[in-house]
């Protein structure tokens, strides 16, 4: 039997000749073009429907933008609201990331030790379990009587929306690890205790960090609940009072505001975590 | 047997049950082996066979059901930095880079940063790869990352190199290559190695004493001493012959096995 090595095979790098420069410009745009794109037609149709009358109780996105401005920087209506965004936008966001970094303070230790501790996973499970289902919304009465009006219940009612994903992500970050990492571990001469700060935490990072993230966005969607108590000043606050006096453009601006601002804080939180979390090849989001 | 006087790991009767459910499953039957200092020992066997539970005792992370485990006469309590282990899946810490997952035995040994930083840059030369040295695991190709696994056990200073299918998820050329790589660095270190295999290709190329086992209960059939002069020659007539004859023991319980 012989070999026959027939000639070498034609190179191939016929690099993609052409307008390159227009191709990656295209490229470039492409998420934001498409991102655009829902939005727009959905303003559209928002546009369509105020102006042909098909409601009278929703404002024009005109409306909306005109309070929008008034409610920024003032100068159009000159009334409570005027010139007030910034007041309300740091009133939520202190007890939106307050209340969050409280969640994170119990939830992260109780966490570790559900994931680590067999005792504590059959004290706590259980009863934390059937906690968990019962919404913020249901606690919003006896948060007011234990914690009373205003801030201090807001403060308990964001905590207890971000509590849960922290709480439970980091018990399956804790209780995932690869067994053989363990077992790499020991072999290596890092065994007992010493195996929970080298081998235990830093696999559950991933995992921690989705429940912080997933935690953050929660204490945004549950801002409006925890405004209800009674507060001042606050983005929920403003919705509500937009819902009494009946100034529906005052509600949307202030949906419009929760939404950028929870959005803008995940990025911050996304980018954070693919720095800190180059090694993880799924967590690049 | 090997002439010199302690054994550096010691099998004696040992026999491994495990329990699941109501299932009880003899993994290991009346095992003996004795390893001296220096050789290279392959287990191979078809699956069932025991032969990685018997690896998994020889590293402490299994105990025996009866019988002993000794390391130089002395009792195997558990796992330790003496018996490195490289897993089949590698294993390696995917938070740390290259250098740390080298560097984690002797931080662990609560060694200094220059003199961890020492070892590292010493084992990371050994096993050449000098360019990935701040790469993560996911970032290398399966070879690589069974070069980092080895370079952390014999950063540790590990005497038993404890290696379970260490190749078998490797494509056959990447397999060839750590091969060689693996015969340089025992030649040159004196390690004393046992590897796992289910390939008697590899267990010929590689060891000088190739230990058949057979399943159902799991127990030693051969232990088998090669005078195959090296480097050796998948392809030679020589071989082909051990080949033969071992092939012959490896299938040898199928005609005890009524199926």
């Amino acid at each position: 039997m012989a070999i026959v090595e027939t000639g070498s095979v034609p190179a191939t790098a016929e690099d993609v000749a052409g307008p390159k420069s227009t191709r990656s410009t295209w490229t470039r745009l492409k998420p934001t073009v498409l991102a655009l794109i829902v939005p727009l037609l959905l303003l559209a149709f928002w546009q369509v429907a105020t102006t042909q009358h098909w409601t009278r109780l929703i404002p024009t996105p005109y409306a909306v933008a005109e309070c929008m401005v008034d409610f920024a920087v003032g100068g159009i209506f000159d009334d409570a609201y005027s010139a007030t965004l910034l007041t309300h936008l740091l009133a939520s966001m202190s007890r939106v990331y307050g209340g969050f970094a409280l969640a994170a303070l119990f939830a992260l230790p109780i966490g570790l030790m559900i994931g680590r501790m067999p005792w504590a996973r059959m004290l706590l499970d259980p009863f934390l379990q059937v906690m968990r289902p019962i919404p913020v919304t249901a606690w919003l009465p006896l948060s007011m009587i234990l914690f009373g009006l205003g801030a201090k219940s807001a403060f308990a009612l964001v905590c207890l929306g971000a509590f849960y994903p922290i709480l439970l992500n980091t018990v399956f970050g804790v209780r995932a690890v690869d067994p053989k990492l363990f077992e790499a571990a020991s072999m290596l001469g890092c065994s007992g205790n010493a195996q929970f700060y080298k081998v235990v935490l830093p696999a559950a990072v991933p995992s921690i960090f989705t429940g912080l993230r997933l935690g953050l966005g929660l204490a945004w969607f549950v801002i409006v609940v925890g405004e209800m108590t009674g507060v001042p000043e606050g983005l929920g606050a403003v919705i509500m009072d937009g819902r009494t006096l009946s100034r529906t453009e005052l509600v949307i601006c202030g949906m419009i505001v929760i939404g950028l601002a929870g959005y803008l804080s995940d990025r911050v939180v996304v980018a954070t975590g693919n720095r800190l979390l180059r090694w993880s090849p799924n967590h690049h989001g | 047997m090997a002439e010199s006087a302690t054994p550096i790991v010691e099998i004696k009767s040992v026999s491994k049950i495990f329990q699941l459910q109501d299932q009880t499953i003899h993994a290991l039957s009346d095992a003996h082996l004795a390893i001296s200092k220096g050789e290279f020992v392959c287990l191979i066997g078809a699956s069932g066979c025991g032969k990685s539970t018997l690896l998994r005792i020889i590293a402490g992370f299994e105990q025996p059901s009866a019988g002993e485990a000794l390391m130089w006469g002395r009792p195997i309590a558990g796992p330790d930095p003496t018996r490195g282990m490289v897993f089949q899946d590698y294993a390696l810490f995917p938070w740390l880079n290259v250098r740390a997952n080298i560097g984690f035995g002797p931080a662990a040994r609560g060694l200094g940063g220059a003199e961890v930083k020492g070892i590292v840059d010493k084992f990371i030369d050994l096993v050449g790869l000098g360019k990935f040295a701040n790469a993560y695991p996911h970032q290398l190709s399966g070879g690589m990352k069974q070069r980092v696994a080895i370079a952390r056990v014999l950063a540790n200073d590990a005497e038993v190199v404890l290696m379970d299918e260490p190749f078998g998820a490797l494509d056959a050329m990447t397999r060839e290559r750590l091969q060689d790589e693996l015969l340089e660095i025992w030649q040159r270190t004196k390690l004393t190695v046992v590897f796992v295999t289910h390939s008697v290709e590899e267990a010929i190329f590689l060891a000088n004493r190739v230990v058949v086992m057979t399943p159902g209960p799991g127990r030693i059939e051969s232990d088998n001493a090669l005078d195959l002069p090296r480097p050796r020659d998948v392809a030679s007539p020589e071989f082909n012959a051990i080949r033969r004859v071992l092939s012959a023991k490896l299938h040898s319980h199928h005609g005890k096995k009524a199926a």
